[in-house]
C-alpha cells in the first residue's frame, strides 16, 4: 500500500535524486550552523521557530523535487515560497525586513501565477496532472501550445531563479533572512525553479525549437553580466553574495540553454555534456554560496555589520573564516583546481564543442556567448578580490572589526564541511561527472551508454580524438610540487633574513585604517567602465561653519538601478494609475457588485465555451 | 625528463626577454642602456638581500609569491614544447584560468599591506585583466574553431598559416601587451603612482619574496611570446630528437620569441602610455579582432 502510495505521488528518478541531493548537502551543514548562530542571538522561543520553519522549508523544496504530479508540485512550491517569505522577514524588528519580504511575496506570487497559467494549460491537454500523462499529451501538443507553455513556465520559474530582469527581489530577500537560511535560499532554493526548467521544459515538454535554447541562453548571458557588475558594486557582504546568485543562476542557465539549443539541433552527446555542466555548476554554486553566506553570516555576527567598508583585518581574529571565505571565493572565481574551475571549463568547452558542430552564424552566437561567460568570469573574480581583501584583509576600519571573536564549533564545523566539500567537487570531477551523465541522459532523454567524457579516471576529456583535456587532480599535485619548490629555492639560496616592518608610508607617519583603499575606491575603474549601464551620480554637500571656512564635506555616490527605474517603477506607477481609475465603478452598492459578479460569470461561461 | 628540460629551457630564458626589450628600447632611444643581462643581476641582488615584511600584513602575503611562481611553473607545463611531456593535464582555457590564480594571490596581497598603492595597483589589475579576459577567450575561441581542439599542441603542423591564426595572434598580441604590463597598458619602468599597476601591487615586496614575483612574470611574459610565435610562425612541437635536431629546434624556439620581443619593444618605444580608462577601448579593439578572428576561422580562411 505504501509502495503504492510512493508510486503514485513520488518519481525518484535520476534527477529528483541529484536535486535530493544537492538539497541535503547544504540543509546539513546550514542546520549545524545554525545551532551557533541563532544561539545568544535570538530568543529561545523564536530559536524553536526557526528550527520549525527550518524544517519545513527544507521538506517542502524535499517534496518540490520528487514529486509526481503537478498539483502536488504547485502546492508544495507554494508551501516554499510562503516558508521562505517568513524567513525573510525572521527579523522583525528590521525595517528593511518587511520590505524585503514584500518585495519577495509579490515578485514570487507572479512567478506562481505564471506557472499556474502554465500548468492549467497543460492540465487541458492531459486531463491529468500525472507527469507521465503530461509526457505523452506534450508529444502530440501543437507548436504554437508548446511555445506559450515555454514562455510562462520560463517567466515563472524564471522569477524564482532570479533571471534578469525578474531578478529584483533577489537581492533584497536572500540578505535579509538569517544567514543559515540565506545560505538556503541562494544554495538550494533557486535551484528549485532550474529543476523545474529542466523537469517541465526539458523532460516533460521536450524542445521542440532552436529559439528556445537561444533565449534561455540569451537571458542567462544578460543575467551574468547584470549580476556580476551589480555584485561589484555592492558594499553589502551578503547583498553582494546575492547578486552573485544572480550571476551563478545565468551560468548554470548558461548550461541548461545550452542542452535545449543541441537538443533541437539533434546533438545528443553535446546536450548531454551541456547538461552535465549546468547541473555541475549548480552542485558547485549550491556548495561555494552555501559556504560563503556561512562565512559572511559568522562576519556579521562577529562584527554586528555587513558593510565591508566598516571591516577589515579579520583575518586576524577570525582565522577559520577567513580561510572558508577565501576558499569558497577561489572556487567562485573559478580558480583552479577548485569546483567552480571545472565547472566553468566544462560549460566553456560545451560552447567551444557546440561551435564545432553548428552552422555559420550560430558559430560566432557560441563563441560570443563564451566570451561573455569569460568577461563574467574575470568579473567575478575582480569582486571577489574586493569582497576578500576589504573584509579580511589590511588594518581594521572600525572597532567592531578590531573586536571580532571568531565563529562558535558549530559555526565552524558547517562551514569547514563545506569547504571540504570544494576540494572533493573538484579534485574528484571524473567521478561526478560519470554521475551526472545519468542525470543528464535521464533528464534528455538521450541514450548515454556510448558516451564518454572522461580519459582517465583523473582526466576529463570532454571530446573523443580532439585533444582536450583537463586533470585537476594532476593539476592540484603540480601547484603544490613547484609551490614547495618555490619554498625551497627561497630557503636554500635566500641568504638574507626577513624583517617585520610597518609599510611604506612615503614619510609620513601613522598610516592607518584611513588610508586604505576601500570597496568604493577598488570598483571605480568599474564604476567608470560600466557607466553607461549603472547611471552613478554624485552628490557633494559643503558643511560650513561660516562663509569663508568650509568644515567639512560631505560626499556620496550611488549608481541607478537601470531595472527598477525603467521597469519597476513605470510599472508600479502604471498599476497605480490603473487602479485608481478602476475606483470609479466602485460605487459601494451592493446591488451594483452583484450585477458585476453576474457578468463576469457570463463572460467566463462565454470564453469557456469559445476554447 | 623533457618536461624538466622544459622547465629549464623557460626559467634560464625567460628573464633574458626582459633584459633585451629594454635593451632594444633604450638603442632606440640613442641611450646606451642597461646590460642585456641586468635581469639575471636583479635577481640574483634580490635573492642575497633581506627581507622587509609589513606588519600589517597576514600569511595571505607570505604565501603569495610561491602561489604566483607555482601557478606560472604548471602554465609553462601546460605547454607541450616537447611532445610526450605532460600533455593530458590541461588546454588553452585552463592556461588562462591558472594565470587568474596567480592573478588573484597577487592581488590579494597587494590589499594586504594596506598601503593605498597596493589598492591602487590591485583594482587596476584586476580591471584591466578582467576587460582582457573576453578578447583572450575570443582568440582561443578563433584557433579552436580552425583547428578543432582547444589543446594548444593542436596549433601547429599547419602548412599554410590561416588569416584566421594571423588575426587571432595579434588579438593575443594586445592580450599579452596587457597582462604583462606594457606600454600602452602600463609602464614597467615607471614607479609614478597615477600610473602603476603592476609595480604598485608588488611595491611591499623584497627580497627573495620579490625575486620569486619577478621571476614569475618573467615566465608569464615568455609564454604569452611562445603562444603567439607558435600561432603565427608554426613549427610542430617535437618528440624526442638526437642532439643536433634539438639544437637547432631550440635556435627555432629562440628566433621566434626574439622576433616577437623586438615587435613588443617597437610597439612600447613608438606609443604613449593611455588614460586606465582608455585600456577598456584598447581591450575593447583585441575583443573586436578576436571576433573578426573568429568571423574568418568560421568562414575558412
Amino acid at each position: 500500500m505504501s509502495d503504492l502510495f510512493l508510486k503514485q505521488f513520488f518519481l525518484f528518478d535520476p534527477l529528483s535524486l541529484f536535486f535530493l541531493f544537492v538539497i541535503s548537502v547544504i540543509s546539513l551543514p546550514s542546520a549545524i550552523y545554525s545551532f551557533g548562530y541563532l544561539k545568544g542571538e535570538y530568543s529561545s522561543l523564536k530559536i524553536k521557530l526557526a528550527w520549525f520553519l527550518l524544517f519545513i522549508f527544507v521538506s517542502s523544496m524535499v517534496f518540490v523535487v520528487s514529486v509526481n504530479n503537478v498539483l502536488v508540485f504547485l502546492v508544495f512550491w507554494e508551501i516554499m515560497s510562503l516558508v521562505s517569505y517568513f524567513l525573510v522577514v525572521f527579523d522583525t524588528n528590521h525595517e528593511k525586513s518587511i520590505q524585503a519580504g514584500m518585495i519577495y511575496i509579490i515578485m514570487t506570487h507572479i512567478g506562481t501565477a505564471f506557472l499556474i497559467a502554465a500548468f492549467m494549460i497543460l492540465y487541458k491537454h492531459a486531463n491529468s496532472f500525472d507527469f507521465s500523462v503530461i509526457k505523452s499529451a506534450c508529444q502530440v501538443m501543437s507548436a504554437q501550445t508548446k511555445n506559450i507553455i515555454f514562455l510562462l513556465l520560463l517567466a515563472g520559474f524564471g522569477t524564482k531563479a532570479g533571471i534578469v530582469p525578474l531578478h529584483i527581489w533577489l537581492p533584497y530577500a536572500h540578505p535579509q533572512a538569517p544567514s543559515h537560511i540565506s545560505s538556503i535560499m541562494s544554495g538550494v532554493m533557486i535551484k528549485t525553479a532550474i529543476y523545474g526548467i529542466i523537469r517541465f521544459v526539458i523532460f516533460l515538454l521536450g524542445v521542440n525549437s532552436l529559439w528556445w535554447g537561444a533565449l534561455v541562453l540569451i537571458l542567462a548571458v544578460i543575467s551574468c553580466l547584470v549580476g556580476v557588475i551589480y555584485a561589484l558594486m555592492e558594499h553589502d557582504i551578503k547583498k553582494l553574495l546575492a547578486y552573485h546568485s544572480v550571476e551563478n543562476i545565468g551560468i548554470i542557465l548558461l548550461g541548461v540553454g545550452l542542452a535545449m539549443f543541441f537538443t533541437s539541433l539533434n546533438l545528443p552527446y553535446l546536450a548531454v555534456f551541456s547538461l552535465i555542466a549546468g547541473l555541475y555548476h549548480l552542485v558547485n554554486h549550491a556548495i561555494f554560496k552555501g559556504l560563503l553566506f556561512l562565512c559572511a553570516g559568522s562576519v556579521y555576527r562577529a562584527t554586528g555589520t555587513r558593510d565591508i567598508e566598516k571591516l577589515g583585518g579579520l583575518i586576524k581574529v577570525m582565522p577559520y573564516t577567513a580561510a572558508c571565505f577565501l576558499l569558497g571565493a577561489m572556487a567562485i572565481s573559478a580558480l583552479p583546481p577548485f569546483n567552480g574551475f571545472v565547472s566553468e571549463w566544462l560549460i566553456l568547452q560545451a560552447f567551444f564543442l557546440g561551435a564545432l558542430n553548428s552552422a555559420g552564424g550560430l558559430k560566432l552566437f557560441l563563441g560570443i556567448c563564451a566570451a561573455i561567460l569569460a568577461l563574467t568570469g574575470g568579473l567575478a573574480a575582480a569582486c571577489f578580490v574586493k569582497a576578500f581583501g576589504i573584509t579580511f584583509l589590511a588594518l581594521p576600519r572600525s572597532n567592531y572589526a578590531k573586536n571580532a571573536k571568531e565563529a562558535s564549533l558549530s559555526m565552524k564545523a558547517g562551514m569547514v564541511f563545506l569547504s571540504f566539500l570544494i576540494i572533493v567537487f573538484g579534485l574528484g570531477a571524473v567521478k561526478i561527472i560519470k554521475i551526472l551523465a545519468q542525470v543528464s541522459g535521464s533528464a534528455t532523454g538521450f541514450d548515454i551508454s556510448g558516451m564518454s567524457f572522461s580519459f582517465n579516471n583523473l582526466t576529463l576529456s570532454p571530446a573523443v580524438g580532439k585533444d582536450i583535456y583537463l586533470s585537476t587532480p594532476l593539476l592540484a599535485l603540480l601547484l603544490i610540487v613547484f609551490g614547495v619548490t618555490g619554498f625551497i629555492i627561497y630557503g636554500l639560496f635566500g641568504r638574507g633574513k626577513a624583517t617585520t616592518y610597518k609599510t611604506w608610508d612615503c614619510g609620513y607617519y601613522n598610516i592607518g585604517a584611513r588610508n586604505e583603499y576601500t570597496a568604493t575606491a577598488f570598483s571605480k575603474p568599474f564604476r567608470i567602465a560600466f557607466s553607461f549601464f549603472l547611471l552613478p551620480y554624485h552628490k557633494t554637500q559643503k558643511i560650513r561653519e561660516s562663509f569663508y571656512h568650509v568644515k567639512s564635506f560631505v560626499y556620496e555616490t550611488h549608481t541607478t538601478s537601470v531595472f527598477k527605474r525603467y521597469i519597476y517603477q513605470p510599472l508600479l506607477a502604471l498599476i497605480f494609475k490603473t487602479a485608481k481609475s478602476m475606483r470609479r465603478i466602485q460605487l459601494g452598492s451592493i446591488h451594483l457588485y452583484l450585477a458585476y459578479i453576474f457578468i463576469t460569470i457570463l463572460l467566463l461561461i462565454l470564453f469557456i465555451h469559445q476554447f | 625528463m623533457l618536461i624538466i628540460l622544459q622547465l629549464i629551457l623557460f626559467i634560464v630564458t625567460a628573464p633574458f626577454l626582459s633584459g633585451m626589450i629594454s635593451k632594444i628600447k633604450n638603442n632606440i632611444r640613442m641611450r646606451k642602456g642597461q646590460s642585456i643581462f641586468q635581469p639575471y643581476y636583479n635577481l640574483v641582488k634580490l635573492f642575497s638581500k633581506s627581507e622587509v615584511v609589513s606588519a600589517t600584513a597576514s600569511w595571505i602575503f607570505k604565501v603569495t609569491p610561491f602561489v604566483v611562481f607555482s601557478s606560472m611553473l604548471v602554465s609553462v607545463v601546460l605547454i607541450p614544447v616537447f611532445k610526450g611531456a605532460i600533455y593530458q593535464m590541461g588546454d588553452f582555457l585552463a592556461l588562462i584560468f591558472i594565470f587568474s590564480l596567480g592573478r588573484f594571490f597577487l592581488t590579494l596581497s597587494a590589499l594586504d599591506t594596506g598601503s593605498s598603492f597596493g589598492g591602487m595597483g590591485a583594482s587596476r589589475e584586476m580591471f584591466v585583466s578582467s576587460l582582457a579576459e573576453p578578447a583572450f577567450c575570443m582568440a582561443v575561441f578563433a584557433l579552436s574553431i580552425q583547428f578543432g581542439s582547444t589543446h594548444i599542441s593542436a596549433f601547429s603542423g599547419m602548412h599554410a598559416i590561416p588569416v584566421s591564426s594571423i588575426v587571432a595572434a595579434l588579438t593575443l598580441f594586445l592580450v599579452t601587451i596587457a597582462e604583462t604590463s606594457r606600454i600602452p597598458v602600463d609602464n614597467q619602468e615607471t614607479h609614478l603612482e597615477l600610473t602603476m599597476v603592476h609595480e604598485a601591487m608588488v611595491l611591499e615586496y623584497s627580497g627573495r619574496s620579490l625575486a620569486l614575483i619577478e621571476m614569475a612574470s618573467y615566465l608569464k611574459q615568455m609564454i604569452l611570446f611562445f603562444l603567439i610565435a607558435q600561432i603565427i610562425f608554426p613549427v610542430a612541437f617535437t618528440a624526442a630528437l638526437n642532439f643536433s635536431q634539438m639544437l637547432l629546434w631550440i635556435f627555432w624556439y629562440c628566433l621566434r620569441i626574439v622576433i616577437i620581443a623586438v615587435t613588443v619593444a617597437l610597439v612600447e618605444v613608438s606609443v604613449a602610455k593611455m588614460r586606465l580608462f582608455r585600456v577598456a577601448d584598447f581591450l575593447g579593439l583585441a575583443f573586436v579582432l578576436g571576433v573578426i578572428a573568429s568571423v574568418c576561422a568560421i568562414s575558412g580562411v
